[in-house]
């Protein structure tokens, strides 16, 4: 209720209202508030001529600065691919196989495979690089490799891909089709040989010889695979299809085989650079000192 | 009752209505010895109003310009104004030697690799609870100032009035005294007032520009960055910081002064509510001093005058303009140049001192009633300044234990969650965590990371080869820095989901340690 009187000690008038006791005075404002509340004004007027402000019917006033966010984030974008750019020269003028010597560099690749993998990658491999067995896309972070797990591997591998159609370098390798040529006494122990090699079932003689006349040429006698052609492992724990007993008869006889895409030509070469260091970098990548001690094989020879 | 003054200097109308048995006056009441009740007499609205005051709706600035005067307030305040301006001017430029790895500024907000280091402390981000403690701190001690001295803050130490009154004394060191200021305010635009203005204003940006130019040095080397400055090369911030700061400075302290305590400051009307009856205030002690008479008029009429002689030099030389014989009000920052001012008028008519002094309104409405006056000290210590001192420090014995115990070797894991395990190739299961190790040392320092828990389980890391897993790794961590680490831990085929025990151990005199739990995943047992 309004209730306007004079404040005796201080002469002032209230504004007439009152909250259990407590009044306000009516206090005039300074003349220089009046003056900053005007150049508030003259502020906004110039804003709304600089900066895009009025919404009209299809988009806003655009302001004589030419300001706009997305231009913002355009400029900006383009300033981190510019503090990026020494980074990414550098990055195309080392061999893949030096990387790991400027530990540095090695860390930033990482660090933007780690983004590219997110893009190109995760699609097949998973966003923790595990895989699926379910679908045969191999987990990148053991240390079981099909093709070769050190950088060149990993990169040659990523620049012509599996069995890609098209792709001459590409890296590539059939298992054939067993399907009739076992009978299902014979298939048995075949697949126990397969899992005894690592040790899950017993070897038998007749399994042993089934598996040195069908099997042994690629995965080789022990079952140890061959990288060359990218023949698993049998002996060792992983599995890139399963290792249940249907899991086993179902590759031996209708084999499912992998096919990843290459990446030449759709990424360029620094990024397939930074994927290779990324996947390496999951714990399983090999080191060159394995491949090296081999004489016949220099670093700089297709893997 | 009718003034006892000359008539025609006062125009107020201070008759008495009674009402319902209650004396009901218009005549202004010095909340200094108001009672409780005084203030509901107040309340209710009664005719004929004091004055009939028009509506404005904005008020015109009246210039303060405030005489010179001396005093021991006077002097405490130069004798403050020196401490705080040297305190702010000279902290950047203290060396504290902090070895090779850190700065060696006594006091810098290093933003830019997020430390903040005083002396031999150094606060990292995450301990910002410290700064919050500091904050928390300061505002404890504001009530604490204010319930036992009232606004002394506002009166001596804030910077608005530091700096302000640095103004004023330029404004004195060039256009003279109070006098000679409002003359040359009133005087019109000669050549000779462009160029005191001139100069004036120069020295006013000459302070403003040193003011913002102290500030940049608090975060960033102090020798650098004034070498840099005036090359040209620092950074683009430091020059607009600059710019800013000049121009608040010149703006608040120059041309906005008393304005801003009046109407900008929030601290006035908080302290207000803070304000208690045993609270010190520089009071006018009306009792003593109304009605108020020249000498002359006094020594005619024996007896029927107070102290006060109405020289006015309370109020010329208060640097907010304001009469302090209205009673406690807003725009009063207690800087006591009043009680300095008014102390000498006394010493020279022969008056006992202290007409304006320090006192509380409890001890006013003791003193108004004939009781001793009491000194002001006692005031000090109290229940409610003891309460505020305890808790004040508490809060600071709290954060120095926390700053005395707290390590400077931490640990924080997060297991891979996706995929939460693998296997190897020899069938081990193998489990991969990011481990942020902490060295809050100005020194690289070697530290061991052990996992513990999880049996034949062994540990390589990004840098450390699987060939050389072990349970025990040692790793360096850079100077004053994280460093984080790949870990990967494999344990044998058959391990069972556990938990694993991360202990992270300086190699140093201190082995400092911390240990974190995490879990080590496994695939199901079937």
């Amino acid at each position: 209720m309004a209730n306007k009187r004079i404040d005796e000690p201080t002469g002032v008038p209230t504004v007439g209202h009152e909250w259990d006791g407590i009044e306000e005075l009516d206090t005039p404002l300074p003349r220089w508030w009046l003056w900053t509340f005007y150049l508030t004004i003259v502020f906004a007027i110039g804003y709304v001529i600089a900066y895009p402000a009025w919404p009209m019917i299809d988009k806003a006033t655009e302001g004589v600065l030419g300001w706009s966010s997305r231009g913002q984030l355009a400029e900006e974008m383009s300033a981190a691919e510019q503090a990026r750019a020494t980074m990414r020269e550098r990055l195309a003028r080392v061999p893949i196989e030096r990387l790991e010597e400027d530990s540095e560099l090695m860390q930033q690749a990482v660090a933007g495979g780690a983004a590219a993998f997110r893009v190109n990658c995760v699609q097949c491999h998973g966003s923790g690089a595990g895989g699926n067995q379910e679908l045969g896309y191999p987990n990148l972070n053991d240390d079981d490799w099909l093709w070769g797990g050190d950088l060149k591997a990993i990169h040659y591998t990523l620049t012509h891909g599996i069995r890609q159609p098209g792709d001459d370098e590409t890296r590539t390798s059939q298992m054939p089709s067993f399907a009739g040529a076992f009978d299902s006494s014979q298939l048995d122990d075949l697949v126990d040989h397969v899992l005894s090699l690592s040790g899950k079932a017993d070897a038998s003689n007749a399994g042993a010889q089934l598996f040195a006349d069908n099997c042994a040429a690629c995965h080789g006698s022990k079952g140890t695979g061959n990288r060359e052609i990218g023949a698993p492992d049998l002996s060792d724990a992983i599995w890139l299809r399963g290792n249940s007993r249907d899991a086993i008869k179902h590759q031996i006889l209708e084999p499912r085989m992998g096919m990843m895409p290459k990446w030449e030509g759709r990424l360029n070469p620094v990024t397939i650079k930074m994927l290779a260091a990324y996947v390496h970098s999951l714990g399983g990548g090999e080191d060159f000192l394995e491949v090296a001690a081999d004489p016949e094989v220099k670093v700089d020879d297709q893997p | 009752m009718t003034s006892p003054d000359d008539p025609s200097g006062d125009r107020r109308d201070w008759s008495v209505i009674v009402e319902s048995g209650v004396a009901k006056t218009n005549r202004p009441v010095s909340s200094a010895v108001a009672g409780r009740e005084a203030a509901t007499r107040r309340h209710e609205p009664h005719e004929p109003a004091r004055e009939n005051l028009p509506q404005k709706l904005y008020e015109p600035r009246r210039q303060v310009h405030n005489k010179r005067v001396d005093g021991p307030f006077r002097r405490f305040k130069w004798l403050m104004m020196l401490v705080t301006l040297s305190i702010y001017y000279v902290t950047p430029w203290l060396r504290w030697d902090r070895g090779p790895y850190a700065p060696d500024q006594a006091v810098l907000v290093d933003l830019a690799n997020r430390r903040f280091y005083m002396f031999g402390m150094e606060i990292w981000p995450h301990e910002f609870y410290f700064v919050a403690g500091l904050l928390i701190m300061a505002g404890i001690g504001l009530f604490l100032i204010t319930s036992a001295v009232g606004r002394a803050w506002c009166g001596y130490a804030c910077p608005q009035t530091v700096w302000t009154d640095l103004f004023q004394h330029v404004d004195r060191f060039i256009d003279g005294d109070r006098n000679a200021r409002m003359r040359l305010d009133a005087a019109p635009w000669t050549w000779g007032k462009v160029a005191r203005r001139g100069i004036k204003w120069t020295i006013y940006l000459i302070i403003g520009f040193w003011t913002g130019g102290a500030w940049i040095m608090y975060f960033a080397d102090a020798p650098t960055l004034v070498h840099d400055f005036w090359r040209g090369e620092a950074a683009p911030v430091a020059y607009i910081t600059v710019a800013v700061l000049t121009m608040t400075t010149v703006v608040l302290g120059g041309f906005m002064r008393e304005q801003v305590c009046i109407y900008m400051c929030p601290w006035p009307r908080i302290q207000t509510a803070m304000l208690d009856e045993k609270s010190l205030l520089v009071t006018y002690k009306d009792w003593r001093g109304e009605p108020r008479g020249s000498v002359k008029k006094a020594q005619k009429n024996p007896g029927q005058f107070g102290d006060c002689i109405d020289c006015q030099q309370c109020v010329q030389v208060c640097p907010t303009g304001i009469d302090i014989r209205e009673g406690p009000q807003v725009g009063c920052i207690t800087c006591a140049l009043c009680i300095d001012a008014c102390d000498r008028v006394m010493k020279d008519i022969g008056r006992p001192r202290g007409l304006i002094d320090y006192a509380t309104l409890e001890d006013c409405e003791r003193e108004a009633a004939g009781g001793e006056p009491k000194s002001p000290w006692r005031t000090l210590f109290r229940p409610r300044t003891i309460a505020y001192f305890m808790i004040w420090g508490g809060i600071g014995g709290a954060l120095l234990f926390a700053l005395g115990v707290r390590s400077h070797t931490q640990l924080t894991v997060a297991p891979d969650r996706n995929p939460p395990f693998m296997l190897l190739s020899d069938g081990s299961i193998r489990n991969s965590y990011t481990l942020k190790l902490r060295n809050m040392e100005s020194r690289p320092r070697d530290m061991e990371i052990a996992i513990e828990g999880v049996p034949d389980a062994a540990m390589w890391t990004d840098t450390i080869a699987y060939r050389d897993a072990a349970a025990v790794q040692t790793v360096t961590v850079p100077a004053d820095l994280v460093r984080q680490v790949r870990a990967y831990v494999a344990a044998p085929a058959g391990t069972v989901p556990q938990t694993l025990t991360f202990r992270v151990t300086s190699l140093d005199q201190q082995r400092e340690t911390d240990a974190v739990e995490t879990r080590f995943d496994a695939p199901e047992t079937e």
